[in-house]
């Protein structure tokens, strides 16, 4: 049987200019699940960029003075990191890379709506990123944080700013390709039969992602383009020497990054709502209120982006309208958090990696927004507005949130992709290690800003010093724990044990196929599922008295 | 209930700020322990639901079976919902009621007004706000003393004040203890930001916009005076410092400076 | 309806979709079109919020005169009607027609283009002379921008129109289509910013 099936399947190769093999993968393939990897493999080698980054960061950290590089290149290297993490591996990899790789597995489409669209929104990413990082060596690169703040980004060297705006724009202009895509693909490539309530939550994630992408991204544009008037043209928009005012760009400039940071966590969001339901054997908890709570962050997170700006001399009203509007947003948020917690509650959690780092991400997210919400109280921020503090908070919202998903879902579908499965105590090995370095390196920041450490300093006050070692270290923890990962996911591809098609028995579209999917993603007809969710058992088939009691408790071992 | 307990105990008991030595410093700190008792409370309590479900509901060898198909349970959403919402909502009212004592929403710049329009040439100049003076102080205190004006300049990389009733400038800040100030700031190049921690205050400088900052010390003291936003590469060291002395030193202090009265006949 | 097995019929790279293209590309024009409004928006709320806290500085010069403006007012909303008439042709399988209201559209938005750059060449100041200058010509510039794109559309469809060989006919029109869409895009913007430039 399966041996007449192999050579049909060769033969029903298309014939095309595309290539085959691992050489696709750098070709301009249309394959969204091609292209999905290449946004992977991408933006991983700019995190381990934007890591190396922060190690000289944490290194420089390490001792009160300015010693292991000058102060013009300290401001470049975390301008860098800045950027780096946030324009070339968060946005590109939770959105690029999951979205391409799912959303169309998920509507049950054989691609994306605009192929080669989405295939150009891919290959703006790598010459951008190389030349945000080539500034570095041309003639060093921005200095003004990734904020680029007038008139400070109008006084650092001008080439290494323009480079900066340049590829954030194209990096913006990537991103809103791959938004209009994704919207398209949801609303219009759904299967024949399948409603928007039947969809899996990653794709009312991604949906609502792309509407803020759509309707923020162009206005940084825009912004951008301003500043970069005011570098060369010596207009004077933001600069208040020619009657211009730099708070009007700080109000643009947030009215993107703002909603920038949901189309961070939005989408991971989303993978925790699909990780979780299949490795503890339950349906999601309260689909309907994770879809109204996610376009309630949208509307929300589009009306707060001022709470960055407390200090910048606001009107008080305003403070006051964007302390409400931003503390609200932990609402909605916190609907999602505890339809998860009850999405746990219950189940037959299997505590494999994808599961912890799911729930490493719970813990930490919390943390980071409970810190957020204390940030949006316009009293408390002003005390803590641009310390450690600050970085603290975001640090475990974007690490401990966002990037501990990225690896869950890595753990999580990797067998999908390569059908094979990845080596699990080392991928514990890899979360335990994560998990105390993060939090070393992190959790002693809130003091630091508490105490009076500014942010983007490369030297501080004596008084200092012995928590910053400590963060230090725990940034060389979390350098250390990628070794294991690495090791993990190259040998595993090789060597890995093999997956079968469905290793998770899940119900999700994308595993209802081969395990790596050949390439139109199903041969035959779509499945059409209309419970992606549709796990557990039901209440009256159980067996009360096995869920109960103390035999429970120590028949686990 | 033990976890509520914990959770106020620790957010009254654990204290993680420096010392307070203004008058808004008190109100600060009187939030912050709310804040910090609030999130002890749902961060444990979240952290110990995960946990305790990781450990209690966690697959056990021979186990096939799924979990139970709960797909969702309106009341308890709704409670969810609610409790969140109240939270936020007590929080933002509570704070809104700190920040009113603070001095955050007097209307911007009512008594410095007067000085800076003075300074700045003719028409109405608009002034930026930070904070004004505190409710509580302008009533006991401010009624004694009026404020003490200083002007100060922010440039790379350092402070400069200038006392207008004596007519010099100093790279330190001198204020007596218990005397309302009134900082007209300005910034000659960049954004900077006028940030003392043991004042729980902070005030971006922005070039093109004067900005008022009010307080009153209460804690004899030298202090840091730090540039909390990124100004260049010595941002880092843009340092200068406030001193908090009993009124006899400041007025010696200020005796020895004066130029006004060394100079006017 | 009919969905293509792989393992049976080869296709394109692409080849699945394609079936649905025509109505997905004049969505995914309208999604960007949204997102191009954006930057605009982010334009005039910039221009609003610096013409409510700044100021002009004394001795700056900034005064705009109206007849040419409302000249070119007309010109556009004139041109997208002749080019709406365009498309009520094109789909009456009125090629001709179709294509001398096609080339009736591009030249009255040519004339907006030089009316425009008259009006930089009478006006009092240049763009680094103020505040208000410089946002002046960034929002008409970026504007006229689009116009220019928007022209150059225009002239492409009408080439795919000509009657033989021409790509676009009564029941491919998608490339009309989306350059009339983009074209009454870029004329309603034009009318707020005319509004929010001149008449405010
Ligand atoms: C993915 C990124 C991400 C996310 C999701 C968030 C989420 C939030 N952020 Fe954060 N933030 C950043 C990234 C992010 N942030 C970055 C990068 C900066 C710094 C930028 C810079 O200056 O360089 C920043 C800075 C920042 C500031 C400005 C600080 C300053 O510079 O002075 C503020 C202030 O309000 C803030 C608030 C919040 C709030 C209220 C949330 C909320 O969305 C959080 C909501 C979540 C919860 C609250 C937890 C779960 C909820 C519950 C369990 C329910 C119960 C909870 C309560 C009742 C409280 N953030
Ligand atoms: C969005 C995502 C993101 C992520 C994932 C990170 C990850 C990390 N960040 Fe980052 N950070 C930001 C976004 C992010 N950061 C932003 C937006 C700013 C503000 C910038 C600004 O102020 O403008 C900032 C600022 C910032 C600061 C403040 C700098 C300052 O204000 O002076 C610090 C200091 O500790 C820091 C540390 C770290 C550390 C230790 C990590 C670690 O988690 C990193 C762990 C990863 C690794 C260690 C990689 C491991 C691999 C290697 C080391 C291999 C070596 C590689 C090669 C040989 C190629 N970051
Ligand atoms: Cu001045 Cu930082
Ligand atoms: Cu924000």
């Amino acid at each position: 049987m399966t041996a007449t099936l192999t050579p049909q399947a060769e033969s029903s190769r298309p014939p095309s200019l595309q290539p085959h093999g691992w050489l696709r993968y750098l070709s301009f393939s249309v394959d969204h699940k091609v292209i999905g990897l290449q946004y992977l493999v991408c933006g991983f080698a700019f995190y381990l960029i934007g890591g190396a980054l922060a190690g000289a960061i944490r290194t420089e950290l390490a001792s009160p003075l300015s010693d292991f590089m000058p102060r013009e290149v300290y401001n470049q290297v975390l301008t860098l990191h800045g950027t780096v993490m946030i324009f070339l591996w968060i946005v590109p990899v939770v959105n690029g890379a999951f979205g391409n790789y799912l959303i169309p597995f998920y509507v049950g489409a054989r691609d994306m709506a605009f192929p080669r669209l989405n295939a150009v929104a891919f290959w703006l990413i790598p010459p951008a990123g190389l030349l945000l990082i080539s500034s570095y060596f041309i003639t060093g690169a921005a200095q003004s944080g990734w904020t680029a703040y007038p008139p400070l980004s109008l006084t650092t060297p001008a080439i290494g700013q323009i480079i900066w705006i340049l590829s954030v724009l194209l990096l913006g202009g990537s991103s809103i390709f791959g938004g209009i895509n994704f919207i398209a693909t949801i609303l219009k490539l759904r299967r024949p039969g399948l409603k928007l309530m039947q969809l899996p939550m990653y794709c009312w994630a991604m949906l609502g992602t792309s509407i803020l992408v759509v309707l923020s991204t162009p206005v940084l544009a825009g912004t951008l383009i301003l500043l970069s008037f005011d570098i060369v043209a010596h207009t004077g928009f933001f600069n208040p020497g020619m009657g211009g005012n730099v708070v009007v760009y700080q109000h643009l400039f947030w009215f993107y990054s703002h909603p920038a940071v949901y189309i961070m966590v939005l989408p991971a969001f989303g993978l925790v709502s699909e990780i979780l339901p299949v490795h503890c054997r339950k349906p999601l908890f309260g689909y309907a209120t994770m879809v109204v709570s996610i376009m309630a962050i949208v509307v929300l997170g589009l009306v707060v982006w001022a709470h960055h700006m407390f200090t910048s001399g606001t009107p008080p009203w305003m403070r006051l309208f964007f302390t409400i509007a931003t503390a609200f947003i932990a609402v909605p948020t916190g609907i999602k958090f505890f339809n998860w917690l009850a999405t746990l509650w219950g189940g037959r959690i299997s505590l494999n990696s994808a599961v912890l780092f799911s729930c490493g991400f719970i813990v930490n997210f919390v943390l980071g927004g409970i810190t957020g919400v204390a940030l949006a109280q316009v009293p408390f921020d002003v005390h803590v507005h641009d310390t450690y503090f600050v970085v603290a908070h975001f640090h475990y919202i974007v690490y401990g949130g966002s990037v501990f998903v990225i690896f869950a879902s890595i753990y999580h579908w990797y067998p999908k992709v390569t059908g094979r499965m990845l080596n699990e105590p080392l991928g514990r090995l890899h979360f335990l290690i994560t998990f105390i370095g993060f939090n070393l390196c992190f959790a002693p920041q809130h003091w630091l800003g508490l105490n009076g450490m500014p942010r983007r300093v490369a030297e501080y006050d004596p008084q200092f010093a012995f928590i910053n070692q400590l963060s230090s270290v725990g940034a060389l923890l979390m350098a250390i724990s990628t070794l294991p990962f690495l090791w993990n996911v190259i040998a595993s591809a090789f060597q890995g044990e093999i997956a079968g098609d469905n290793p998770w028995r899940a119900l999700t579209p994308e595993w209802l196929t081969s395990s790596p999917p050949p390439v139109e993603n199903w041969r035959g007809e779509a499945p059409l599922v209309t419970e992606p969710y549709g796990y557990g058992v039901a209440a009256d088939e159980l067996d009360l008295k096995a869920a109960s009691g103390r035999d429970l408790w120590s028949s686990g071992r | 209930m033990v976890l509520v307990l914990g959770g106020l105990w620790i957010g009254q008991n654990v204290n993680l700020l420096p010392v307070d030595a203004s008058a808004n410093a008190p109100i600060y700190d009187e939030l912050f322990r709310v804040l910090f008792s609030i999130g002890a409370i749902l961060f444990l309590g979240i952290l110990g639901l995960v946990i305790f479900s990781l450990i209690r509901f966690r697959r056990r060898e021979g186990q096939l079976a799924d979990g139970l198909a709960i797909e969702g349970n309106l009341p308890l959403e709704v409670l969810w919902t609610a409790v969140p919402a109240i939270v936020v909502l007590f929080i933002g009212l509570f704070s809104y009621d700190i920040y009113e004592r603070m001095g955050g929403m007097a209307p911007l710049g009512h008594d410095a007004m007067t000085q800076t329009s003075a300074s700045a040439s003719s028409s109405v100049q608009r002034v930026w706000g930070g904070i004004g003076t505190p409710a509580l102080s302008t009533t006991t205190e401010a009624a004694l003393a009026p404020p003490l004006p200083v002007e100060v300049t922010a440039m790379q990389f350092a402070f400069l004040f200038r006392y207008p009733q004596g007519d010099f400038i100093s790279g330190e800040l001198h204020v007596p203890v218990g005397q309302p100030v009134t900082l007209a700031m300005e910034a000659k190049d960049v954004i900077h930001a006028f940030w003392v921690p043991e004042f729980r205050l902070k005030q971006d400088v922005i070039p093109g916009q004067p900005t008022v900052l009010n307080f009153t010390p209460t804690r004899a003291g030298r202090y840091p005076i730090v540039c909390a936003e990124l100004c260049g590469p010595y941002h880092g060291g843009m340092r200068s410092t406030v001193v908090v002395e009993d009124q006899q030193a400041f007025d010696a202090w200020f005796a020895q400076n004066d130029k006004l009265s060394a100079t006017s006949t | 309806m009919t969905t293509l097995n792989p393992s049976q019929a080869p296709l394109e790279q692409a080849g699945a979709s394609a079936e649905h293209h025509a109505d997905h590309r004049i969505f995914g024009l309208a999604t960007f079109l949204v997102a191009d409004a954006m930057t605009f928006a982010g334009f005039f709320a910039a221009y609003l919020t610096f013409k409510a806290v700044n100021p002009l500085q004394p001795g700056a010069i900034y005064e705009l005169e109206l007849p040419l403006p409302i000249l070119n007012t007309v010109l556009l909303l004139v041109s997208s009607f002749t080019f709406h008439r365009a498309g009520v042709n094109l789909r009456r399988g009125m090629n001709q027609r179709c294509r001398q209201w096609l080339l009736l559209s591009a030249v009255l938005g040519l004339a907006f283009l030089a009316s425009q750059m008259v009006e930089y060449f009478t006006l009092p100041f240049g763009l680094t002379d103020n505040l208000y200058a410089s946002t002046f010509y960034a929002l008409t510039g970026f504007h006229g921008l689009h116009v220019t794109l928007g022209a150059l559309m225009i002239l492409i469809v009408w080439w795919q129109c000509r009657t033989p060989g021409g790509r676009i006919t009564a029941d491919n029109h998608f490339p009309l289509e989306a350059a009339e869409l983009y074209w009454h895009f870029v004329d309603g913007i034009w009318v707020i910013l005319f509004v929010i430039l001149y008449l405010i």
